[in-house]
């Protein structure tokens, strides 16, 4: 078996990376979405507001999110605030549920029920 | 004298074409109530005799944990929206009598021991604004200003109590002030500081003597005597989590609930599995009941034989049913997905249950738990009855 060609090499190496940056940003099934978005409102809603814009917990609006950087906004959701009510939702959520909804936030999902 | 003869009769002519022609039939409301839809900004109004929905009034703004009074006749519903929105709706008519929104988030409110005064707790601004319960128009506001920088606490637990008062809890300033409000005089307002942190909702007993607060930021509870003029809140059992590591809590639990069962209290733990049972006179635990999750509301029947227990998200699906007698759990009921509310009809013969992702209510026996009738309902979240309108603390 030749060594393989450098042609070769940079061809697997940009498999492994597509394929690692699509593991990155795995973004959860349609249906999953649609479980996700139901889960924000109805949820996360009984502290955040129906729309997000607060209650006993804070507005969830990209105004009020400001530029809060997103890992910081994933490590509160996965972690919790401690001596908060915030509760951590690792084990219920996994990490690209969670990334794909403080991307969602942060752009805002407008008034879709 | 003519004059008011002439009147009467044109009163008589008047009251019998409105009879004939837009007037509903004549009817009570204590068998009525309402069915909060939170997603659409509606409710349903309710009939517990014949078990079915028979109107909805739309156009209430944004209704997540909205909650709901009575005008002390039983005919009208004030309905607190998120959105600072208040309500009044004509339960006969179906039409809303009067709408304004007073704030920009708000949580809940209260009706005063007269009937004359709704009060409504606010997020934002952080306070109590008081209106007149006929035509809504403003009377006082009472900001729930704290520290030295003139922040607002956010105003939860909210509760009329005698003497025509209120009592509510600042969750910010870990404060409990009472309100009272004289015609024409300044809100006379009393401020309790540092009764522990976080209290995050409350509940008056049956009776109206004691106001009792959860606290998230700690492990136990508050209480306030409102018998006594000189009381300071004090603390009942602390520590009742004995220093383990708190479960997490997916849904913040509802004290208004919380029943009072003879001598005993039955109060869901926070961050524990478990409902606490309390003496009622010593404020001592004496038991504890293992449940199926966190529980969020413990609601007992009228006639306090059963507390029904309902969970926070992810067993939201699950009611879980206590004999009082013997404290076992003698039911599981699985209604569905997002079990959110549980309401009585007035003698207890029944419960309403919503389920909101089933977009359902369901009509329980309370007595064989055979599920008797049915009715849709958009997202259905807190189901109210009018019988709400005569006990202190509803």
């Amino acid at each position: 078996m030749p060594a393989a060609s450098w042609v070769d090499r940079v061809a697997l190496g940009l498999a492994i990376w597509s394929l690692a940056g699509s593991a990155a940003a795995a973004e959860p099934s349609a249906e999953r979405q649609d479980e996700l978005i139901h889960l924000l409102r109805h949820d996360c809603g009984s502290c955040h507001g129906l729309t997000l814009k607060g209650g006993l917990g804070p507005s969830l609006l990209p105004d009020a999110l400001g530029d809060q950087p997103a890992e910081s906004l994933v490590a509160i959701i996965l972690d919790g605030v401690p001596g908060r009510p915030m509760p951590p939702w690792r084990g219920l959520l996994v990490e690209d549920e969670v990334v794909w909804l403080v991307g969602r936030l942060q752009e805002g999902i407008g008034d879709a029920r | 004298m003519r004059a008011e003869r002439r009147t009467a009769a044109l009163l008589a002519v008047t009251l019998g074409l409105v009879a004939c022609t837009t007037s509903p039939p004549l009817r009570g409301t204590g068998d009525l109530g309402v069915v909060v839809e939170r997603a659409e900004g509606s409710i349903l109004i309710v009939d517990t005799t014949e078990n079915r929905a028979i109107g909805r009034v739309e156009g209430l703004g944004d209704l997540s944990h909205a909650s709901v009074v009575f005008s002390r006749d039983g005919r009208y519903a004030f309905v607190f929206g998120r959105d600072g929105g208040l309500s009044k709706v004509d339960l006969l008519t179906g039409g809303i009598a009067g709408r304004i929104v007073q704030a920009g988030n708000s949580i809940g409110g209260a009706i005063s021991q007269d009937g004359r005064i709704v009060a409504v707790a606010n997020y934002e601004p952080g306070g109590v604004r008081f209106f007149r319960s006929d035509d809504l128009s403003p009377i006082a506001e009472v900001p729930s200003t704290y520290g030295a920088d003139g922040a607002r606490s956010k105003v939860v637990g909210i509760e009329e109590i005698a003497d025509n008062r209120f009592v509510f809890a600042l969750y910010d300033a870990d404060a409990i002030w009472t309100v009272g409000l004289e015609d024409g005089a300044d809100p006379a307002v009393k401020r309790f500081a540092g009764v522990g942190k976080l209290p995050y909702d409350a509940l008056l007993t049956p009776d109206g003597h004691y106001y009792i607060a959860g606290l998230f930021g700690e492990d136990g509870l508050v209480v306030l005597d409102l018998w006594d003029a000189n009381a300071a809140p004090r603390r009942i059992l602390d520590g009742y989590g004995k220093g383990e590591e708190p479960l997490p809590v997916y849904k913040m639990p509802h004290l208004e609930g919380w029943s009072v069962a003879g001598d005993r209290l039955y109060l869901p733990a926070i961050g524990r599995h478990e409902l606490l049972v309390v003496d009622r006179a010593t404020f001592a635990e004496v038991d504890r009941i293992p449940v199926h999750s966190q529980p969020v509301f413990a609601i007992a029947r009228p006639d306090v034989r059963q507390v029904w227990v309902n969970f926070a998200h992810p067993d939201n699906d699950v009611i879980q049913v206590i004999d009082v007698p013997s404290g076992e759990i003698v039911k599981d009921l699985r209604p569905g997905p997002g079990v959110l509310h549980m309401e009585f009809t007035p003698k207890g013969e029944a419960v309403w249950i919503s389920v909101r992702d089933a977009n359902r209510i369901d009509i329980v026996d309370t007595d064989t738990f055979e599920t008797v009738g049915s009715i849709e309902a958009e997202a259905p979240s807190g189901i109210f009855f009018t019988a709400r309108a005569n006990r202190l603390g509803y």
